[in-house]
């Protein structure tokens, strides 16, 4: 889809009150349901489903859609300056493969700052500024004259975009365009993190919660939390023969915007 | 593993005839391979082969269409769907070895067959608990395209799977209005997504394969398929015809 197509759909969307107005009954419908049919409701669920009652389907302002967009963009630059650092820094990333893989990963950050500017621009949102960053944390770490750290950080970029855009799919599920674009992000980023993940000689996937080897412990918080064997209320084990380690590797979990911020905020001076 | 566990996992997935018809190998050979799940580590080949009669009825699908029914679970039974279809890939694959196939390849094989098998079970699970009724059986794969023996075909047929996989749950998506299994799709796409990059980095077409411009647009977005273009993708790899004519369609 062209950018172009996509904000005409957008704008469709956001005009369309008859849609908005559905959405909001839906939501008020949820609302309406008394605490007794609520329970009723409730005892007719196996465990776990529960939380769907718990979370409204579809229903945000554009404003919270714009603020989610913005989180977003705020990685982006993150990641994509950071990319742009290293790859200027002459003699870091090796010739060859390793320059190859760092110059599409830096492509498709620049692409995604540049849509989500357009993006948030067309539905009358302001884009945040680029922030200041500091990627050596204050002389904690040295990337661009480490090789080493610039993948190991790399990594922590990467898996922590993974879990950022997955944690904020169900605040745009109200505009299709939004979360699929959004959705179609979330899988480059977990390419590219499959990527440098291998490049470290690590498994393109995560394992308990599990930093993997060299990782600085800095970057446990992007992994804290994926060491989940129990999804949508049933416990995986009691389904399946895979053992317990391969089951924490196949789902991927979210992280919330206050986890991504706390992560992101050591690099971001101002 | 005991004998349960070992048949329930092998009636899951295809019966035993058809297994060995695609994985292109006798019964005598898969006898001493004991292949029958993901598990590097399974060796209670005996009990298994005692067990052959097992799932010998699965072809009563064959001139029926599936239908996948409707709404969330309409969406829910079209992944189970895939998932069977990438579960039974993987396990013939390991089950037959392509020549050359080096100890870091089957080690990336296993693990991702591994969580296609987790995947379709927790699937099977979920939707057996919302909808008992209406959860679609497992189907019969159908890999006569695929020359188990031969890498190139093996690996050409993963990144088909992987990236139409991805395409699908990227495009099933704005399908979903249970914002819990919308959340769930998301955890599962990018391990989806990671596996694509690792199998396309296998292949290694090229340095950028594994996250290329033949599927991720120049604003950075990768591909999505509807239901429709994926199961047209998907009927060719699967015996049962399925029919996804009341599933959600997107705006």
């Amino acid at each position: 889809m062209s950018l172009l197509k996509f904000l005409s759909q957008f704008e469709e969307e956001i005009l369309d009150e008859e849609a908005k107005e559905t959405l909001l009954n839906r939501r008020d419908a949820f609302g309406k349901m008394t605490k007794a049919s609520k329970m009723l409701a409730i005892s007719a669920l196996p465990l776990g489903f529960i939380s769907a009652l718990s979370t409204p389907a579809r229903a945000q302002s554009t404003d919270e859609i714009i603020d989610v967009l913005n989180f977003a963009l705020t990685l982006e630059h993150l990641e994509n300056e950071y990319y742009i650092m290293g790859i200027e820094q002459s003699g870091l990333i090796p010739e060859g493969r390793e320059t190859d893989i760092f110059n599409q990963v830096q492509k498709h950050e620049q692409q995604h700052v540049d849509f989500l500017i357009d993006t948030i621009d067309s539905l009358g949102g302001e884009p945040i500024e680029k922030p200041t960053f500091d990627f050596t944390v204050d002389g904690a770490f040295d990337p661009f004259n480490n090789y080493g750290q610039f993948l190991a950080l790399s990594q922590a970029f990467e898996d922590t975009g993974v879990r950022a855009y997955k944690g904020q799919a169900p605040a745009v599920q109200g505009n299709a365009q939004i979360l699929t674009a959004a959705l179609q992000i979330h899988s480059v980023e977990a390419r590219h993190a499959a990527e440098i993940r291998r490049l470290r000689g690590l498994k393109g996937w995560i394992t308990r919660d599990n930093r993997g080897e060299g990782m600085p412990e800095e970057t446990q918080a992007a992994y804290d939390g994926e060491n989940v064997e129990t999804q949508l209320g049933i416990f995986v084990p009691d389904v399946t023969d895979v053992n317990n380690s391969a089951i924490t590797e196949a789902w991927d979990e979210p992280l919330t915007m206050e986890e991504v911020n706390n992560i992101a905020g050591l690099f971001i001076t101002s | 593993m005991d004998n349960d566990k070992l048949t329930k996992s092998m009636n899951g997935e295809v019966s035993r005839k058809r297994f060995l018809k695609f994985a292109g190998i006798s019964a005598a050979t898969v006898a001493s391979f004991g292949i029958i799940s993901c598990d590097d580590n399974l060796t209670d080949v005996a009990t298994e082969s005692n067990n052959s009669n097992n799932g010998t009825s699965t072809s009563e699908h064959d001139d029926e269409s599936i239908n996948l029914g409707s709404g969330d679970v309409g969406i829910l039974n079209y992944a189970y769907a895939l998932e069977q279809l990438e579960a039974a890939f993987y396990i013939a694959v390991l089950g037959s070895q392509y020549s050359g196939m080096s100890h870091n390849e089957r080690q990336i094989l296993a693990d991702v067959c591994n969580h296609e098998v987790a995947h379709r079970d927790w699937f099977e699970a979920a939707i057996s608990s919302v909808a008992p009724d209406d959860i679609i059986p497992a189907l019969t794969p159908n890999f006569d395209s695929v020359d188990f023996s031969s890498r190139e075909s093996v690996l050409a047929t993963a990144q088909a799977l992987e990236d139409t996989g991805v395409s699908a749950y990227n495009g099933a998506g704005q399908l979903i209005e249970n914002p819990d299994y919308l959340l769930q799709a998301g955890k599962i796409v990018s391990v989806e997504g990671r596996h694509a990059s690792a199998i396309r980095s296998m292949i290694a077409e090229s340095n950028t394969a594994f996250a290329g411009d033949d599927i991720i647009d120049d604003n950075g977005l990768e591909m999505t398929r509807t239901p429709s273009e994926v199961l047209e993708i998907a009927q060719d790899f699967i015996v049962e015809q399925l029919n996804g004519s009341n599933l959600p369609q997107p705006e």
